[in-house]
């Protein structure tokens, strides 16, 4: 199977463990990714939040330029990248004067056939988790774990086309599947602050905060997620909310797919652990899996 | 809340309808049942609730809402808009109100939020993609907090999570372009 490939800047970046842990995962499952030539940043919040227009036509070049590819499908592993994708497509192919607009300023077709999937929807297909199971080598058993989805991959459902939105399973799935303790908590989609980040990172202590308590109250060691933002808000505030005594301990952000390729022991996820902020080694050396 | 007496005066029966346009829902169709506001995360930190902003979007209160706190805190998680039973999209009001309120140079509240989205689509604009450091570096002149959340920054460059040298894609002209055109 092939498909084409939007990393965005944060895989780019700050994420670079995502985006390699996907591209091995991927390449163990036989997903052949092909990243789109010269893509451009899809505009994130701050389009969005500034520019309506602007942000239709950024997150349109990527699709336009996706479909140059001849994949039918097109995968994004950062959520808010998904999101903007998948809402530019929306919008595209609901609005004909909008299209032709969009078109017109990026200089390029857009058929609008393309399907836009965040990376857990293709990872949680029944014949790919069959596939994982098939490729297990080291089961994550005992590990404890959460699976948080955030907002960006789920809502709003009319653009995403989730359906369970409110209980999304993609990556429980996943996790059951290399057979970690994974528990159930209800903050799989509550807010971590998003993009509030850098401006107001009193209110993203406070957001992840009440996460990372949540996830501990779950029994939980760590937390698995599929979204950059969301891991650098889980994970850079930690130091400072133990020190404010805000969170009892802390505890290691994985990205989903880093745990599938521990758990289908490729050799080269242990490169990424020393990325991480949370040290997660000694979590993963008391579970055998070091 | 201190409550506040509304004269006719402030009331520009225009808006509605032109945030109606501008964000393709149905305001007008908001009959206050607060799913929205009991749902928002960061309602804690408004000086309006979702349900209060779409009220006085209804009524036409036009400055109130375009300098209001809530605009700029709203981080657009999408829960007002997945849960309205009128089916309104709030998270694309509050995008139209926030673009309202630059274009029209009333946005007042919450400027670092405001820095920050200039530093954003700044970095987009000159390489068509996102170099985190410079457009950290651009916030950080802009709002001259130099110190806050250096620590994070330090153990993030450490790790080698921070590149230091951008990636200008070839259709930055075509990016640009988008900017100017829009």
């Amino acid at each position: 199977m092939k498909v084409a490939y939007y990393p965005g800047c944060s895989l780019h970046g700050t994420a670079q463990e995502y985006d390699e842990s996907t591209r091995m995962v991927c390449k163990a499952l036989d997903i052949e990714l092909e990243e789109i030539d010269d893509w451009n940043c899809c505009g994130a919040s701050s389009a969005h939040s500034t520019n309506d227009k602007l942000s239709v036509a950024l997150a349109a070049r990527n699709l336009a330029l996706a479909e140059k590819t001849a994949c039918s499908t097109l995968t994004v592993p950062c959520s808010a990248c998904f999101q903007r994708l998948k809402a530019a497509d929306f919008r595209i192919r609901e609005n004909a004067e909008l299209a032709r607009e969009i078109t017109s300023l990026i200089e390029m077709p857009y058929s609008g056939n393309l399907e836009v999937l965040q990376i857990i929807q293709i990872l949680a297909r029944p014949e790919i988790v069959e596939r994982v199971r098939e490729k297990v080598k080291k089961p994550l058993k005992d590990l404890r774990t959460v699976c948080y989805y955030g907002c960006l991959t789920v809502r709003p459902p009319k653009v995403t086309k989730v359906g369970d939105y409110e209980d999304p399973m993609y990556m429980d799935v996943l996790m059951q599947a290399v057979g970690a303790d994974n528990r159930f908590w209800s903050y799989k989609t509550e807010c971590c602050s998003g993009g509030l980040a850098m401006a107001r990172s009193d209110v993203t202590k406070r957001l992840s905060g009440i996460l990372l308590n949540m996830a501990d109250e779950a029994d939980a060691e760590c937390v698995v997620l599929s979204c950059p933002m969301c891991h650098a808000n889980l994970e850079t505030r930690q130091s400072a909310l133990l020190a404010e005594r805000r969170i009892p301990k802390k505890i290691p952000i994985f990205y989903v797919t880093e745990l599938l390729a521990l758990a289908m022991d490729i050799r080269d996820v242990a490169k990424l652990w020393p990325k991480h902020l949370v040290d997660p080694r000694p979590l993963l050396v008391s579970k055998g899996l070091g | 809340m201190p409550t506040k007496e509304i004269t006719e005066s402030q009331l520009d029966s225009q808006l509605v309808k032109e945030v109606e346009a501008k964000s393709h829902t149905k305001v007008s169709s908001c009959f206050q049942c607060l799913k929205c506001s009991s749902g928002c995360p960061l309602s804690y930190e408004m000086d309006y609730l979702p349900a209060q902003v779409i009220r006085m979007v209804n009524l036409g209160l036009r400055d109130e809402v375009l300098k209001s706190r809530t605009i700029w805190v709203c981080a657009s998680c999408e829960t007002c808009t997945t849960r309205c039973p009128n089916d309104i999209d709030i998270a694309h009001v509050m995008d139209t109100l926030r673009e309202m309120a630059l274009r029209s140079g009333k946005a007042e509240a919450e400027q670092d939020m405001r820095r920050f989205h200039e530093a954003f689509l700044s970095a987009i604009k000159t390489w068509g993609r996102v170099h985190e450091l410079q457009m950290i570096g651009t916030y950080k002149l802009k709002t001259r907090k130099f110190m806050e959340d250096a620590d994070i920054g330090m153990e993030m460059f450490k790790r080698g999570k921070i590149k230091l040298i951008p990636e200008p894609i070839k259709g930055r002209k075509a990016v640009k372009k988008l900017f100017r055109k829009t």
